[in-house]
């Protein structure tokens, strides 16, 4: 109990991903199911980041002239979440045009709404 | 012969043919239908547990619960947080911190080392980027197909109410803000071997600032010089420009020895080889796509 | 375990996220809830300067709270969920 005090940045990720999983499966609303896995795509990067800092040292730039590893924090982690956040604004932006199209095809946002009606069109379909 | 003497990968190859359907068309729409009929039951049981919402509701947070708690319960094992001799601060960074500015020439490490020594990483991501944006297009352009006439209605009053407002304070705000956000985007980029950014924060900034201009003067200005046939050229030439640049070590023996390029004094802005080009390829992609995604969203074309 | 004042400021920063992310689930308003996420970026931000990884917090300041909020409220304008546009 207490390292997870240490490890607080670890710990509020992992709740992080909970709390965004969990908007993922209880909410109809698809606007709120894609905040929620906003949400959980920064929680990754939470964790990951964590994982790179070392306490006292300093960011991975050269500063005054030191090249001693012992003087920065690791860069690795940073440089794939670097990547990883300008992917998933595309993979937000990719959703949300679906999003649009789904309401002009079904004049709704939500998704139960949304299955009951696709699924009364292909009944209708299956009886002609 | 028939379909029973046949051993299994002869049924295969026969499926694979689509033997039985042209040969037994009567049995194999039977047989399609069939299995239509037992799918159609399955997702009636699935019905059945979304229409019991509170079972449903309970299942979710339990099971979202107990996947916290074993996670808590890992986080609660791993070795401290910020401690130096962590297992993740291994001789992989120590290599690319020690080594980094000899061998890229770059003083930010991270750029050094997401356009140097991962450059095809980052060449894919730039074309994700590009996917998306061409994605967003095909879903969202404005043409007979993808809109009806009321929605064509509705873009037209939408665009007429636009005019009509006044916007003083967003117009006055934007005249003079644009021009330092594009400016500022453009010193990220250029910068991104000497300073934090690079790339990718400077073309989303510089995306940003066409966003709040054409948000306050409309999107025919910014369409009058980011025309769509400038838009793709851009795109496509950066992606091609890049892949260029970095494909020489496929020519020098695919393993960067051999560089040719001269990488200058670190600190300069003219060094790190090729650091410089590739952030400015990476920065107008970015910035095309940012800004490509906000014309698609509000009216459907650039 | 020491308890200076920069990790105080950390574990609020980090309590901000957690309360942030749960009133996301929570609010009924969809306009309210991306101004929460919107929070939510730019705390993080913040966050990612104090682990020491500066490019980070130029790309979440400029994308997570900038570019996918304006993407989440055109998306809210074009599916008629805000007030005061063409309420469906």
């Amino acid at each position: 109990m207490e390292r997870l005090w240490i490890n607080y940045y670890e710990a509020a990720a992992v709740i992080l991903f909970g709390i965004g999983f969990m908007n993922l499966l209880l909410q109809n609303n698809l606007m709120k199911k894609f905040i929620g896995l906003n949400i959980m795509d920064t929680a990754v990067y939470l964790f990951l980041a964590a994982k790179g800092y070392i306490a006292g040292r300093e960011a991975p730039i050269l500063t005054n002239g030191i090249l001693d590893a012992q003087y920065y924090v690791n860069p690795v982690p940073a440089g794939l979440v670097l990547t990883g956040i300008v992917v998933s604004v595309s993979v937000t932006a990719f959703s949300l045009a679906l999003v649009q199209r789904l309401y002009r095809h079904y004049g709704t946002w939500n998704l139960d709404e949304m299955i009951r009606l696709a699924r009364e069109q292909e009944d209708d379909g299956w009886q002609m | 012969m028939t379909n029973q003497n046949k051993t299994i990968w002869q049924k295969w190859k026969a499926w694979v043919n689509g033997e039985e359907a042209l040969l037994h068309p009567d049995a194999y729409i039977a047989k399609r239908a069939e299995r239509k009929k037992r799918s159609k039951k399955k997702t009636f049981n699935m019905r059945r547990m979304k229409e019991n919402p509170q079972v449903y509701h309970f299942l979710c947070v339990s099971v979202c619960a107990a996947f916290i708690g074993i996670l808590l319960a890992v986080v609660a094992e791993l070795p401290s947080f910020g401690a130096a001799e962590n297992p993740t601060n291994n001789e992989v960074m120590e290599r690319y911190l020690e080594k980094g500015m000899e061998e890229t020439g770059a003083i930010n490490f991270v750029t050094g080392m997401i356009l140097d020594y991962r450059a095809f990483d980052t060449f894919g991501e730039a074309n994700v980027l590009f996917l998306a944006v061409i994605g967003v297009w095909m879903l969202l352009q404005r043409d007979r197909k993808n809109f009806s006439a009321e929605q064509e209605r509705e873009c037209e009053e939408d665009a007429a109410i636009e005019t009509a407002e006044s916007k003083t304070i967003l117009q006055i705000g934007a005249k003079y803000l644009t021009p330092m956000i594009l400016l500022y985007g453009v010193y990220v980029i250029c910068n991104g071997h000497l300073s934090p950014g690079g790339g990718f924060s400077g073309g989303a900034i510089i995306g940003g600032g066409l966003i709040l201009y054409a948000a306050a003067y409309g999107q025919e200005k910014v369409g009058a010089f980011l025309t769509k046939r400038r838009f793709l050229t851009m795109i496509a030439g950066s992606l091609l420009t890049y892949f260029a640049c970095k494909s020489y070590s496929f020519f020098t023996g695919a393993n960067h020895v051999g560089y040719a390029i001269p990488k200058g004094t670190p600190g300069e802005i003219l060094s790190a080889g090729w650091i410089l080009p590739l952030n400015i390829c990476v920065g107008l992609v970015v910035a095309c796509t940012m800004y490509g995604f906000y014309a698609l969203f509000t009216k459907g074309e650039l | 375990m020491s308890l200076d004042i920069a990790t105080v400021i950390q574990g609020l920063l980090v309590l901000f996220l957690i309360v942030s992310a749960i009133a996301v689930s929570v609010v009924r308003n969809l306009f309210l809830a991306v101004i929460i996420f919107m929070g939510y970026s730019s705390v993080m931000a913040i966050i990612w300067i104090f682990l020491g990884a500066p490019d980070l917090a130029i790309t979440e300041a400029a994308v997570g709270a900038g570019i996918s909020s304006v993407l989440f409220f055109l998306t809210l304008k074009q599916i008629h969920a805000l007030k005061g546009t063409r309420e469906g």
